[in-house]
């Protein structure tokens, strides 16, 4: 049996794992396992392995010459080692990383732990869209005089928000 | 601190929980974070790569969890040293082959860890002895709320934190724990456990050899995923599978009692014997011997002391902790008489098994 990896030498170390009830082997040649580090039953390397052969493959139907404007990255380099370039190549490959997404995760929608600085600008939306809400109701009711005032608000917020 | 001093007691860590847990190792949080607007580590020129270590090191130095730490450079170490930081799962195997433009961090008990321009700018990951998911995640969180004050960390508001690969990005957390399941592989029920209890996106290792034995009968049960989900349902979903499969593991042991019980005695007496007056052992030999030494400790065999000793030789009789001993490059069948000979002494103070407390300890625990 030929190694999973190089495809040249004969496989020694088979490894097993077991994903929404489905079992997955890979067969890897003493020399490709040790360069992965999938012998450590404790590493992630097996995990990040197996994923990145199957994002390869999801990505690989797509144009290989779309390149990344700020890092120079191309689909065909994804296609290679299942990794970005970095973090715009996410808004450059958007679709094909958005359908991507969608085989490998459970949603498509972060719903964990957001960076103190996005917590704040998300915040600032919101309260904006809120005011614009005010806004609306206030100018329908013909009450003038609080519209001018949320609308200095939302001026505010927008132009700190800027800022930052 | 220097790296004798991080390295002197590979135990010590496990030893720090108020009752060893008989089944789960470990417990192990990872988090990937990346800077705006710099290349990933794998697409970055060194120059590149140079920067952002030259601004994430500040952040590091002022975290409070690693004051008195040991940080170097990639490129400080020796491939020993390094090789060192992979078997007591501090580095990965990638980041051992990084050079210049890496570097890694460790707490004085090393129980958290920073990887710089690994796959990621960041990977940090805390480290727990025995079944404790919720601390690890709390401390390594901890870690990174501190170091969000002072870095801008890539983030998509739909999408979340941004990894070079799509299959970390979200959440960015790996969690997992190291499970001993000697009970279920003996009796035979461990595959069909693990596909029991997979059907809804955990991964379960196990790194076989040609056999269907796993090396020291160790398995890992992480997540899988990293988006859809917080991190807290991602943690409550590993938590609950964990506790299905130690239930599994206990009553295996408890059927092994009380069904086999001799071929139990004598697989953990041949153990002893083999590890007692072995002159030459391989490292697999020696881990899965040592987890049949394991298994007769959490049944009564010996005194419970000792599984501090076990925990210990599991990662101590690794080739490179070998290595470590000596001065001269060893051949691996040097490493192999070093193993058997170090294995030998440390027995010595051991009793020998006695199995025939088994079926108590059994009936009491349950
Ligand atoms: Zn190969
Ligand atoms: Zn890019």
């Amino acid at each position: 049996m030929l190694c999973d990896v190089c495809k040249k030498n004969t496989a020694t170390v088979f490894l097993t794992q077991i994903v929404d009830g489905k079992m997955q082997k890979v067969n890897l040649c003493e020399s490709c396992s040790k360069e992965k580090g999938v012998t450590d039953p404790t590493s992630f390397a097996f995990l990040d392995l197996l994923q990145g052969l199957g994002t390869a493959q999801v990505i690989a139907k797509t144009q290989p010459s779309l390149r990344c404007p700020t890092c120079g990255f191309s689909l065909g380099d994804f296609k290679k080692t299942g990794r970005l370039g970095c973090s715009r190549c996410f808004e450059t490959f958007s679709e094909n990383v958005a359908s991507l997404l969608k085989t490998v995760h459970r949603g498509t929608r972060h719903l964990g732990k957001i960076p103190n600085r996005s917590a704040q600008i998300r915040d600032v939306s919101r309260r904006i869209e809120v005011l614009q809400e005010d806004l609306r109701k206030a100018v329908d009711a013909e009450n003038y005089e609080s519209a001018a005032a949320i609308r200095d608000i939302i001026r505010q917020l927008q132009s700190s928000a800027s800022q930052n | 601190m220097n790296f004798d001093d991080l390295l002197h007691d590979p135990g010590e860590w496990l030893n720090s929980a108020p009752t060893a847990h008989p089944v789960v190792i470990s417990s192990r949080v990872r988090l990937a974070r990346n800077l705006v607007n710099h290349p990933f580590p794998g697409w970055a020129k060194k120059a590149e790569r140079i920067e952002v270590l030259h601004r994430i090191k500040p952040a590091l130095l002022s975290l409070p969890a690693l004051e008195h730490s040991f940080g170097s450079d990639m490129n400080e170490l020796s491939p020993v040293q390094k090789q060192i930081l992979v078997e007591r799962h501090l580095i990965s195997v990638e980041h051992a082959g990084k050079g210049v433009g890496s570097a890694v961090a460790i707490n004085a008990p090393a129980t958290i860890s920073i990887m710089v321009n690994e796959e990621d700018h960041l990977r940090m990951q805390a480290l727990r002895p025995g079944f404790d998911l919720d601390s690890a995640f709390d401390a390594i969180s901890l870690v990174d709320d501190q170091l969000d004050a002072q870095l801008e960390f890539a983030f998509d508001s739909d999408i979340g934190f941004l990894t070079a690969c799509p299959t970390n990005v979200g959440t960015g957390m790996r969690a997992s724990a190291m499970l001993h399941l000697p009970g279920l592989v003996l009796a035979d029920q461990i595959n069909q456990i693990i596909q029991s209890v997979n059907k809804i996106g955990l991964a379960v290792r196990g790194i076989h050899g040609e056999g269907t034995e796993a090396l020291g009968n160790l398995f890992q049960i992480s997540n899988q995923t990293t988006l859809g989900e917080s991190e807290y349902d991602i943690l409550r979903r590993l938590k609950e599978i964990i506790h299905t499969v130690i239930k599994h593991e206990h009553n295996a042991r408890r059927k092994l009692v009380s069904e086999k019980l001799a071929t139990l005695r004598d697989q953990v007496g041949r153990a002893y014997g083999i590890l007692c007056h072995s002159w030459s052992i391989s490292s697999k030999e020696a881990l899965n011997l040592l987890s049949l030494i394991k298994l007769g400790l959490d049944l009564g065999a010996f005194p419970k002391e000792f599984r501090r000793e076990v925990d210990a030789l599991m990662t101590t009789s690794q080739p490179a902790h070998l290595q470590k001993l000596t001065d001269e490059k060893l051949a691996a069948d040097e490493r192999d008489r070093l193993r058997a000979f170090i294995i030998r002494e440390k027995l010595k103070s051991f009793p020998s098994p006695d199995t025939s407390s088994f079926g108590e300890e059994q009936a009491a625990s349950a």
